[in-house]
C-alpha cells in the first residue's frame, strides 16, 4: 500500500537521519499528500517500511492535526479563526463558507468535493483573515473573496485540474 | 520619527521591500552575505560564543534566555559510554504558531540566508556539523523556498565539506511539522524530531545534555539565528548598543488587530506599546481597548497600561512577557470574554494531554467562559477562574498551562466588569438560564 514513489522519497533522505523513527513524520506527509488522507493500511505499510510496530505509527499519526485519520473531500478549505483573523472578520469567511458549501466545518460536502475546516493560527496575522486551500495560503479573504476562491476551486476540480498544490510543481520555486 | 534612539539600525529587514531579496546573489552583493560566516571562522569557537554572550542577544522565540549562555551549555568534547565520540546537533526551531506572531514567516520568505548564515556560525561556535531546521508543516511554500535557499548555500560552498576552506564541515536539513503548536516548545520539538509524539520532555536533562536523538544539542529561534551574521559581522559593542541594558539588538515585532497597517516591523526596544501602534497607523474602527503584547500567551494590557516599553524587563515588570513578538491590538467593539474565548478554545484544541492539570484545565476554562458567553455565568464562575487558573500555573511539565492562564486570568482581572455585566445581563444575547449553569458545565460540548 505505499507507493514506489514514496519509497523512493524516505530512502533518498534515509541518510540524513540517525534514526528509522526520525522518517516517520517524513513518510505520513508523503501518504497523506498522495493519497489525500492516512488510512489504517498505509500505517501498517508505513510501519513494515520502516520496522516500527503499528501501534507506534498509529500513535504518531493521531497526534498531528494534518494527518488525517478519515478521508476528506478532495478540497480542504481550512480557515483560521484564532485572535487575529477573529478580529478582522474571519467568522464572518467561515460563515459565508458554511452558506456557500451549504455545509458545517468540520463536515464534508456530499459530492465529496469540498471539506471545511476550522483551524488555529496559521502565522499570516497581519494579512488576516487567513485561509488555506489544501497547500496554498490566501491572506486577507473577505466573504466575496471567499466565494471566488470556493468557485475556482470548483470550476478547477470538474476540469481535471490539481487544486491548492500551486507551490509544489517541479522545478518551479514559489 | 518615534526611533529616539540613534544607534538604532534594521539588522534583520533592511531590504525585505526589495524585489529579489531572498536570492543568495542579492544577500552576497547588497548586504554583506556570508561576511559573518568568514570571520567567525577565523575565530575560535569560544571566542564566538563569546561575542554573542556580550552582544545581549537573548532568545527571541519567547522565553527570552541569553543565547551566548545557552551556546555555552553545549559540552566541548561529549562522549558516550564506551569513550566514543558524540555528535551534536543545532536546531532551529521554525515552528512558528502563537497567534498574533508572524515574524519568521517574514525572514523565510524575505531573507532565508541570513537565518542560514547565522546557523552555520552557531554550528561553528557549539562545534556541531549537524543541523536540523524544523518548519511548521502548514508552510508548503516557504518549505520549498528555504530548500532552494539551502541548495544555493551547497552550491556556493557555505554548507557542506570544508566550508570556505576552513575544514569545518556542516550540513542543514528541513524537518517538517505536522501542525501541533506544542511542538514549539523546545523538548517537545526534539520528540518530533525523532518521529515521536510532540509531548515536552521533564527537565533535565536539559537538551544542552540529552537533547535530539539522545545526544547534546541546541535549540534557537529564527529571529535569533538572523541576528548572528550581524553580530560577528560588525561586533558585538554595535548590537549591543541598539538595545538596552541587559538585552542588545533590535526587535521583530509583528502588529495585527486592529491597526491600520498589520505588519512586521524592526524596532529598537526602548518604545512604548502606544509608539509602536502608532507606527503600525494607529488603531482602526474605534478606540483603544487592549493589547496582548507578546503572542498569545502574554497577559494582556489594559488601553491606559500601554504607555510601558517593550523590552523584556518592562513587559514583565508590567506583569505580562515580551513573549514572541506578537502585538495583537484590540478596539473598544471587541468584548473581551469572547476574544479570550477565541484563544481558550485554541489552547484546549493545542493542549497535548500530557498532564491532568493542563488538559482538564484548559478545556474547563474554555467552557466556564463558553457558559458565561451563553448566559449560563455565575459570579462565583469569576473566581473559579482564577482557582482553576492557580492550579494550573506552574504545576506541569512544560510552560503551556501558563501558557493558557495568561490571557484567562489576566483578562478577568482587568476588565472584570464586562464578565459581571455579561453574567447580569445572561451572556451576548442576554438569553441565558442561570439556573441551568450546572448541567450545562458537565455536558457542555465546546
Amino acid at each position: 500500500m505505499l507507493s514506489e514513489k514514496i519509497k523512493k522519497t524516505i530512502n533518498g533522505i534515509r541518510h540524513q537521519f540517525p534514526t528509522e523513527q526520525a522518517l516517520l513524520l517524513p513518510i505520513l506527509h508523503e501518504i497523506q499528500n498522495e493519497y489525500g488522507w492516512v488510512s489504517m493500511e498505509s500505517m501498517k505499510a508505513a510501519g513494515e517500511f520502516l520496522n516500527l510496530p503499528v501501534s507506534k505509527v498509529r500513535e504518531v499519526a493521531s497526534f498531528y492535526t494534518m494527518y488525517r485519520l478519515d478521508p476528506i473531500g478532495k478540497v480542504d478549505v481550512q480557515i483560521c479563526t484564532n485572535i487575529s483573523c477573529w478580529l478582522n472578520g474571519a467568522d464572518k469567511v467561515l460563515a459565508c463558507a458554511e452558506r456557500k458549501l451549504g455545509i458545517h466545518h468540520g463536515q464534508t460536502t456530499k459530492d465529496g468535493k469540498f471539506t471545511l475546516t476550522q483551524v488555529e493560527c496559521l502565522a499570516a496575522c497581519g494579512t488576516a483573515p487567513a485561509v488555506q486551500i489544501n497547500q496554498d495560503y490566501f491572506e486577507q479573504v473577505d466573504e466575496n473573496m471567499m466565494e471566488n476562491l470556493i468557485d475556482q476551486a470548483s470550476r478547477d476540480l470538474d476540469a481535471g485540474k490539481e487544486v491548492g498544490k500551486s507551490t509544489q510543481k517541479d522545478g518551479e520555486w514559489p | 520619527m518615534m526611533y529616539n534612539n540613534e544607534h538604532f539600525e534594521p539588522v534583520i529587514t533592511p531590504n525585505v521591500n526589495v524585489p529579489g531579496c531572498e536570492t543568495i546573489d542579492f544577500y552576497l552583493q547588497k548586504e554583506n552575505g556570508y561576511k559573518g560566516l568568514e570571520k567567525a571562522l577565523k575565530m575560535k569557537p569560544a571566542e564566538v560564543v563569546d561575542e554573542v554572550k556580550k552582544s545581549n542577544l537573548r532568545g527571541r522565540g519567547g522565553a527570552g534566555f541569553p543565547t551566548g549562555m545557552k551556546w555555552s551549555f553545549m559540552p566541548a568534547n561529549p562522549v558516550d559510554a564506551n569513550g566514543n565520540p558524540k555528535p551534536k546537533y543545532l536546531v532551529c526551531n521554525a515552528d512558528e504558531g502563537e497567534p498574533g506572531t508572524f515574524k519568521d514567516r517574514l525572514i523565510f520568505t524575505k531573507t532565508p540566508h541570513r537565518m542560514i548564515e547565522g546557523m552555520i556560525i552557531g554550528g561553528h561556535a557549539i562545534g556541531s556539523n549537524k543541523g536540523f531546521i524544523y518548519i511548521r508543516g502548514e508552510w508548503f511554500k516557504e518549505i520549498r523556498l528555504m530548500q532552494k535557499a539551502l541548495d544555493d548555500a551547497y552550491a556556493k560552498g557555505f554548507l557542506g565539506k570544508n566550508i570556505l576552506g576552513s575544514g569545518f564541515d556542516f550540513d542543514l536539513v528541513i524537518y517538517k511539522g505536522a501542525g501541533a503548536y506544542i511542538c514549539g516548545e523546545e523538548t517537545a520539538l526534539l520528540n518530533s524530531l525523532e518521529g515521536k509524539r510532540g509531548e515536552p520532555r521533564l527537565k533535565p536533562p536539559f537538551p544542552a545534555q540529552v537533547g535530539a536523538y539522545g545526544m547534546p544539542s541546541c535549540v534557537n529561534n529564527v529571529e535569533t539565528f538572523a541576528a548572528v551574521p550581524y553580530i560577528i559581522d560588525k561586533g558585538w559593542e554595535k548590537y549591543a548598543k541598539m538595545g538596552t541594558e541587559r538585552s542588545g539588538g533590535t526587535r521583530l515585532i509583528g502588529v495585527s488587530g486592529h491597526v491600520h497597517k498589520p505588519a512586521v516591523y524592526e524596532l529598537p526596544m526602548n518604545l512604548s506599546i502606544n509608539d509602536i501602534i502608532e507606527i503600525a497607523g494607529g488603531v482602526k474602527g474605534g478606540k483603544l481597548k487592549a493589547v496582548i503584547p507578546g503572542g498569545a500567551s502574554a497577559p494582556m494590557l489594559r488601553a491606559d497600561e500601554c504607555h510601558v516599553l517593550t523590552d523584556y524587563d518592562s513587559l514583565a515588570k508590567a506583569g505580562t512577557m515580551a513573549g514572541s513578538g506578537g502585538l495583537i491590538v484590540m478596539n473598544d467593539t471587541v468584548n473581551i470574554v469572547e476574544a479570550t474565548y477565541t484563544l481558550l478554545k485554541f489552547y484546549e484544541h493545542e493542549s497535548c494531554g500530557q498532564c491532568s492539570q493542563c488538559r482538564e484545565g484548559s478545556h474547563w476554562l474554555a467552557r466556564m467562559f463558553k457558559r458565561i458567553l451563553d448566559g449560563g455565568g455565575t459570579q462565583d464562575d469569576l473566581d473559579y477562574i482564577a482557582k482553576i487558573c492557580g492550579n494550573m500555573a506552574g504545576q506541569t511539565i512544560c510552560a503551556f498551562a501558563d501558557a493558557v492562564t495568561g490571557p484567562a486570568l489576566s483578562s478577568v482581572r482587568k476588565f472584570r466588569g464586562e464578565f459581571e455585566e455579561l453574567v447580569a445581563k445572561g451572556g451576548l444575547k442576554g438569553i441565558g438560564k442561570k439556573e441551568s449553569a450546572s448541567h450545562k458545565l458537565v455536558g457542555a460540548h465546546v
